[in-house]
């Protein structure tokens, strides 16, 4: 009867101890996914960043526009009869 | 007696309640075990619809590069808007906002949002102005709903538009590289399920359905540098001619890669009012008689049959000769000239007299070895295979005017690859327009002999050739100039022409070979020589520069580095 009575209570304990479990499992995980999503978030504001970067980048470097601003801003022009000397062969 | 029937009485009814209960509490159970044990998965599946949902996780295109890593096509992730008929209508006002920061007609828009008030969700605009997004955002309607989608930006605009092509508004390629290559590029949205609330705002996130795979990137063999230039000196050239169309083609001479290919006219593959006319990309699809430069081919055949070698004799007086009820003329009466002087003067009298020495299958077994008459196999949808037809169906009028280019027609491309597989003594590269692809070449004609074809393309830059123009300062050409008249309806049209120039530098140790042709010059010049030759000596020299290709004669040009120096002042 006693031995029972001591099974149970363990069980008893078990049980409240997985319930506890669960609920620290569910608390936990919805964290996780809360940091998931933040560091999703931050990754797809980063690719953003970056494909932007490269188009502003490619906007700057584009030969027309450096051609433009060498000849009009800057006054440069082509060397008229240009001699090539080779440095490294 | 009365207190005995009225102790019956409470039992009876005491029974009749117990009864009832009974009778309830087993329909309850009864019900109960409906719900929990029966019906249990529909109602559970349909409990978690009101919450659960199934998200795409939208991905980005990969980008297309040039050789250099130098963007072409990028996507960058925007807003699209699109709406909730059902909640937006109930605050009416809502929509009058939503049309002033979308700079839109209200009236048009709540139409058709009313028409479509049974849906869950109408597009209104994709694509926003980051600004525009973040407008409607501080509006906070209801019923407003804002989709992360992928915009295609091309950096490189007209420049390189035809090459790469263009997508469209759901990210699917639809012309160029875009479109062979779609599904290298289309990455694989995700789709995640997550919880959401009353509101539509997500709560949790449950599980990845299927992870979302990025497109690849795509490396092109072009070089934007050169593609620009290219370009820019085209765009000048079709101006100042007043040309129709165009093209540009440069091949590297060793692996067979397209360093560029440009075309006009082109169009702005960033602005969604695109023109038809500018959208293909002639220098792959269009066809034409290229004329006197495939001289070189027809001695090249010639030199195979080891009857003819570079000085044999050919007599090119009168200046004509007939071919069925037509004749073929030169310029001038060249008189007595050899097999060196025909390419240098471009000589169809002597061309056509090379090819009565030849043997019909012969010579169409040179062109077809040079790639004529078939796709190059670059991967470029659309592409053109030209015309060569079969030698079992010449008749002699077509072997004479193959000679010198006409009755065949071919794409600035094939000549490309026919003249660079001249330059690489012999072997040909199929083009590629992609980095890393495996591309053994061919062998199509004797080292010895593309030596000599290569050294007799050389003269046509020389004092006495047609092609002075196409020069480049410190560096020694080689190429054929090509002037063609236009056919159209089964006739030839007068004045109407296409000038070309093919050729390769430097004639030393091959680097680059290009193709340059510009489709009916009208302001006054129209051979090849005149119109084509420059445009391509502005290109080659751009791009032996910008790939620092040494000059032919370097030794010469180090010994004479230290009197330049002392020159200086």
């Amino acid at each position: 009867m006693n031995s029972k009575l001591v099974s149970v209570l363990i069980a008893l304990a078990a049980v409240i101890a997985s319930a506890l479990g669960v609920v620290h499992a569910r608390h936990e995980s919805r964290q996780y996914s809360a940091e998931l999503g933040a560091l999703e978030s931050a990754r797809d504001a980063s690719i953003a960043e970056w494909s932007r970067l490269q188009i502003e980048q490619a906007y700057l470097a584009d030969a027309g526009r450096v051609e433009g601003e060498a000849r009009d801003r800057l006054g440069m022009k082509e060397p008229e009869q240009p001699r090539i000397l080779v440095i490294e062969p | 007696m009365s207190g005995e029937r009225k102790n019956m009485a409470p039992i009876g009814r005491l029974y009749g309640f117990l009864l009832m209960f009974l009778l309830c509490s087993i329909a309850l159970v009864a019900r109960a075990i409906n719900l929990q044990v029966i019906d249990t998965e529909y109602l559970q599946d349909q409990g978690e619809a009101r919450y659960l949902r199934d998200v795409t996780v939208p991905t980005p295109r990969g980008a297309i590069l040039d050789r250099n890593g130098e963007p072409l096509a990028v996507s960058t992730p925007v807003d699209s808007l699109g709406v909730n008929p059902k909640k937006l209508l109930q605050a009416p006002e809502g929509i009058a906002q939503l049309a002033a920061v979308l700079d839109a007609d209200a009236d048009a828009m709540e139409r058709r949002i009313t028409q479509r008030a049974g849906r869950d969700f109408v597009w209104i605009r994709r694509r926003l102005h980051p600004d525009v997004a973040a407008a409607i955002r501080a509006l906070e309607l209801p019923g407003i709903e804002m989709r992360k989608e992928y915009r295609r930006f091309y950096p490189a605009g007209e420049v390189a538009a035809h090459l790469v092509g263009f997508t469209n508004i759901d990210d699917v390629g639809q012309e160029g590289l875009e479109l062979s290559y779609n599904d290298w590029l289309q990455g694989e949205p995700g789709v995640k399920r997550v919880i959401r609330d009353r509101l539509g705002r997500t709560i949790e996130h449950v599980e990845t359905v299927r992870e979302a795979v990025p497109g690849k990137d795509l490396r092109l063999t072009i070089d934007r540098r050169l593609q620009y230039l290219a370009y820019r000196e085209l765009k000048r050239t079709v101006y100042e001619n007043g040309a129709l169309s165009g093209s540009v083609v440069l091949l590297d001479v060793k692996t067979g890669e397209v360093l560029a290919m440009v075309n006009r006219p082109s169009f702005n593959p960033n602005s969604s009012e695109m023109e038809n006319d500018g959208l293909r990309n002639r220098a792959i699809t269009d066809v034409f008689e290229p004329g006197s430069v495939m001289k070189p081919f027809v001695v090249a055949a010639a030199l195979e049959t080891g009857r003819w070698h570079p000085l044999t004799p050919i007599d090119a007086s009168p200046g004509w000769i007939s071919i069925g009820r037509f004749s073929a003329k030169d310029h001038h009466n060249y008189g007595p000239i050899d097999l060196t002087r025909l390419i240098t003067k471009s000589s169809n009298v002597a061309a056509v007299k090379v090819a009565r020495d030849l043997d019909m299958q012969h010579m169409w077994s040179t062109y077809d070895r040079f790639g004529f008459g078939d796709v190059t196999g670059s991967g470029y949808p659309g592409e053109s295979a030209g015309v060569l037809r079969n030698w079992q169906r010449w008749r002699p009028v077509e072997r004479d005017t193959l000679s010198y280019g006409y009755g065949i027609s071919v794409t600035a491309l094939q000549l490309a690859q026919a003249f660079a597989a001249i330059a690489d003594e012999g072997r040909l590269h199929r083009p590629s327009l992609v980095l890393g692809a495996a591309n053994p070449p061919v062998s199509v004609l004797d080292p010895k002999l593309a030596r000599q074809v290569a050294a007799m393309l050389e003269t046509v830059t020389g004092p006495e050739g047609t092609g002075k123009a196409a020069r480049v300062a410190n560096y020694r050409v080689a190429g054929k100039t090509g002037t063609s008249r236009k056919s159209s309806n089964g006739g030839y049209q007068e004045r109407r022409y296409i000038a070309s120039f093919a050729g390769f530098a430097p004639a030393s140790d091959p680097q680059i070979a290009g193709v340059v042709v510009i489709n009916d010059p009208s302001e006054g010049k129209f051979y090849g020589g005149a119109v084509a030759a420059p445009l391509f000596s502005s290109v080659m020299t751009g791009a032996l520069r910008l790939l620092n290709v040494p000059p032919d004669d370097y030794e010469v040009l180090v010994a004479s580095a230290p009197r330049a120096a002392g020159e200086a002042p």
